[in-house]
């Protein structure tokens, strides 16, 4: 295999490329670093845009087809930007048992969006885990990247409120 | 580094550690890190550093204590006694670091002596090294006899010397499965291939579950030590760790083990200045539950989507790149090393007569002492959960423990005396599982666990065999039914020929086991299935029932 393919650098000059390329050139091209490097992209850009896929395709030789399809199986790819602030509520078992989907639901009505969707100003984000790996806190939830153990729908309702100040559609979704 | 120089780095440690009067172990693992663990870290470090005590006193951070539920943990060990705090908040870090680290009075009015019921039926073997090592330092892994079994294995014996250990041990697959490990290491060994690979299965997708992590977080080094000695017995170069995206403390902690252990040369080129070559790379999964499955991690591993395909060829004669392959769990790898240090026998003597050893559970759900417990097989479920885990709290009756995972069942109270091991819970129709135990009170309804973990099969199909792509949604919609009450008799007929179908004729693991929670659910909680489809009700009050007259819900 041809070790350095000549891949053009990204016509946008968007710096974040080149820290991409530093780690498809890590991997030495290679077809087998797809999700590593999916990985690395996500990292960069907060999602995969399909310009992203495009150019790990043509950096690993992969056919875009191929990109698509892992991009679009695994859980943790994300093709739509996040929102500013992302909240993940973890559905494992033990957070089930203990009430987590009525704070899924809570948030659900209250932000009016959908687990895995983003609020219309792109405030807040709800995404949900399949497991935290926490259920000694259980119901645990993400607020961007910071656990809490132990948390009720009030609590969570109340530390979600401030990411969300100032819009209407959130408000008027107030019972 | 030669033989010589691991045991200077473990002497030159262990004179250090003697010169300490006292020990104080704060856990670091996740659950204790985001209940404020480093925060009392750092305080009981710089009190003791303030009362110039640190050439008597050790602070540092370590594995998962066990009582998850009561963090942040801190043990402190003196060598008389050792000590655990819990629920450490910032003042009282700094009484425990004043009073009992420093003066040497412990805080007797700090400690509860419940507590002390949890460790009495416990007996750590993976998890022995929690509380006295910093998983960050090599050197005080070392200390502990990190990678002595592996210098026992590359220096004193053969290949075949540490299959028959293993074999004699007695040890099966920690993941679930429980295929004999020394069965699975021989099938590798005679595999003739130009390249073998050892791949650590860590994708520890069961909800519930948590010990892998806990493992890879409190002592990656006793992980990597067992791949390497798995890759002497069978002749492999190359290992694969494959971790969770949803464990990032793990990756970090394993990334700088592997560092650590490649310059100290544990691991790399020429193991221990042997002809031994071992290298390991760690792949971080994209969050799916599949590729628990070993054929589907390797399609991962290769970079493709993370589907499996049919066996045989088993991946010990055809797996990574079609080259011959061992995949083991975090566990199972853990395990290794003390077996190869003590001897197969001792390890045999663990346990019941076709399960040896020891096994690491996560006690969670509902139950008073929730956290990591690891316990000889054989053991009752009643022991487990009442005894080490502190029984139900608020006077709630038990109603059932649910082992497994999604691929696993629910065991009801009339089987609480059940020795646990993986034979016994297939008797009952559940199985061991990688070691989740959640255990769910009178407030559960069980249909809808049920309908929770067939919704988690749905989502998380591959979608590659019709049986379980499709069934697992007919399923879903069968129970979702009858959570609504809109379902009649025939409905559960239904249910149950698609238990069957699913079993029988899907692909790979996910789509056979899928039917577990339901076929277990049935079988020991029919009545309420009957009374929410006869009666409309849930005797649990978790499912609302619209009384609207029945509808198609498939989706």
């Amino acid at each position: 295999m041809n070790l350095t393919p000549q891949t053009p650098p990204h016509p946008s000059g968007d710096k974040r490329f080149k820290l991409l390329d530093v780690a498809i050139k890590r991997h030495q091209f290679r077809q087998d670093a797809l999700i590593e490097l999916l990985h690395t992209a996500q990292e960069l850009f907060g999602y995969l845009d399909h310009d992203v896929l495009i150019y790990v395709g043509r950096a690993v030789r992969a056919p875009l087809s191929r990109v698509y399809g892992v991009a679009t199986f695994y859980n943790f790819f994300s093709m739509k930007p996040p929102g500013e602030h992302t909240c993940v509520v973890c559905m494992g078992t033990a957070c089930y048992v203990k009430g987590a989907g009525q704070i899924l639901q809570a948030l659900e009505q209250k932000h009016g969006i959908k687990a895995g969707e983003t609020t219309e100003d792109g405030k807040v984000s709800l995404v949900t885990a399949r497991c935290l790996g926490a259920c000694g806190l259980a119901p645990a939830v993400v607020f961007d990247g910071e656990v809490a153990g132990k948390i009720g729908v009030d609590a969570t309702l109340e530390r979600v409120r401030p990411w969300s100040a100032g819009s209407p559609q959130t408000e008027e979704a107030r019972p | 580094m030669s033989t010589e120089a691991r045991r200077e780095m473990q002497e030159a440690e262990r004179a250090r550690l003697e010169g300490k009067r006292c020990r104080v172990a704060v856990c670091a693992a996740a659950g204790c890190l985001s209940n404020g663990g480093q925060a009392v870290r750092e305080a009981i470090a710089r009190t003791v550093r303030e009362k110039e005590a640190d050439g008597d006193v050790e602070v540092f951070g370590t594995g998962c204590l066990g009582l998850c539920d009561a963090g942040p943990l801190v043990q402190v060990r003196t060598e008389s006694e050792t000590r655990l705090y819990e629920k450490v908040d910032a003042a009282a870090a700094v009484r425990i670091a004043v009073e009992d680290a420093v003066a040497g009075t412990p805080a007797k009015d700090l400690l509860d002596a419940a507590n002390a019921a949890f460790f009495a039926k416990q007996r750590k073997i993976v998890l022995e090294n929690s509380g006295r090592i910093d998983p960050e330092r090599i050197e005080s892994c070392v200390a502990e006899g990190a990678y002595e079994a592996l210098q026992k294995a590359v220096t004193e014996m053969t290949p075949t010397d540490v299959l028959h250990e293993i074999t004699a041990s007695g040890l099966r697959g920690r993941g679930g499965g429980g295929y004999p490990t020394g069965l699975k290491w021989s099938t590798v060994y005679k595999a003739k291939g130009t390249r073998k690979f050892v791949i650590c299965n860590a994708d520890e997708g069961d909800p519930g579950a948590f010990m892998d992590r806990s493992v890879l977080e409190g002592d990656p080094h006793r992980v990597l030590e067992g791949m390497a000695i798995a890759a002497y017995a069978v002749g492999a170069d190359q290992g694969y760790v494959y971790v969770r995206g949803e464990y990032p403390l793990a990756v970090q902690r394993l990334k700088t083990a592997i560092k650590q252990a490649e310059r100290a040369q544990f691991l790399g080129g020429r193991v221990l200045d042997t002809g031994f070559s071992f290298r390991v790379d760690i792949r971080i999964g994209a969050g799916a539950f599949v590729c628990g499955e070993e054929t589907a991690l390797i399609a991962s591993i290769e970079g493709h989507r993370g589907t499996p395909r049919p066996r045989p060829p088993y991946p010990a004669i055809s797996g990574l790149w079609g080259h011959p392959t061992l995949i083991n769990n975090v566990e199972t790898f853990a395990s290794v090393a003390p077996i190869v240090r003590n001897g197969g026998a001792w390890y045999a003597s663990i346990g019941t007569e076709k399960s040896k050893g020891t096994k690491v559970f996560a006690l969670a759900g509902k139950i008073a002492r929730t956290g990591l417990v690891e316990v000889p097989m054989g053991l009752t479920l009643r022991e487990i959960i009442f005894d080490v885990g502190g029984g139900i709290p608020g006077g709630r009756a038990f109603k059932a423990a649910q082992t497994g995972g999604p691929s696993g069942g629910c065991i009801p109270a009339p089987h609480l005396d059940l020795p646990v091991d993986y034979e016994s819970l297939a008797s009952v129709g559940s199985i061991m599982g990688s070691g989740g135990l959640i255990v769910m009170d009178e407030t559960s309804c069980m249909v809808d666990v049920a309908k929770y973990f067939m919704e988690f099969c749905r989502d998380e199909s591959c979608g590659k065999c019709v049986p379980c792509r499709a069934g697992t949604v007919q399923m879903w919609g069968l129970l979702d039914k009858i959570t609504r009450g809109e379902a009649a008799r025939p409905d559960l007929e239904r249910l149950e020929q698609l238990c069957d179908l699913l079993k029988s004729t899907s692909l790979c693991g996910l789509g056979q086991t899928a039917p577990n929670p339901v076929v277990s659910t049935l079988r020991h909680f029919r009545d309420e299935y009957l009374v929410h489809i006869d009666e409309r009700r849930c005797p649990a009050r978790v499912c609302e029932m619209t009384k609207a007259a029945p509808a198609e819900v498939y989706p």
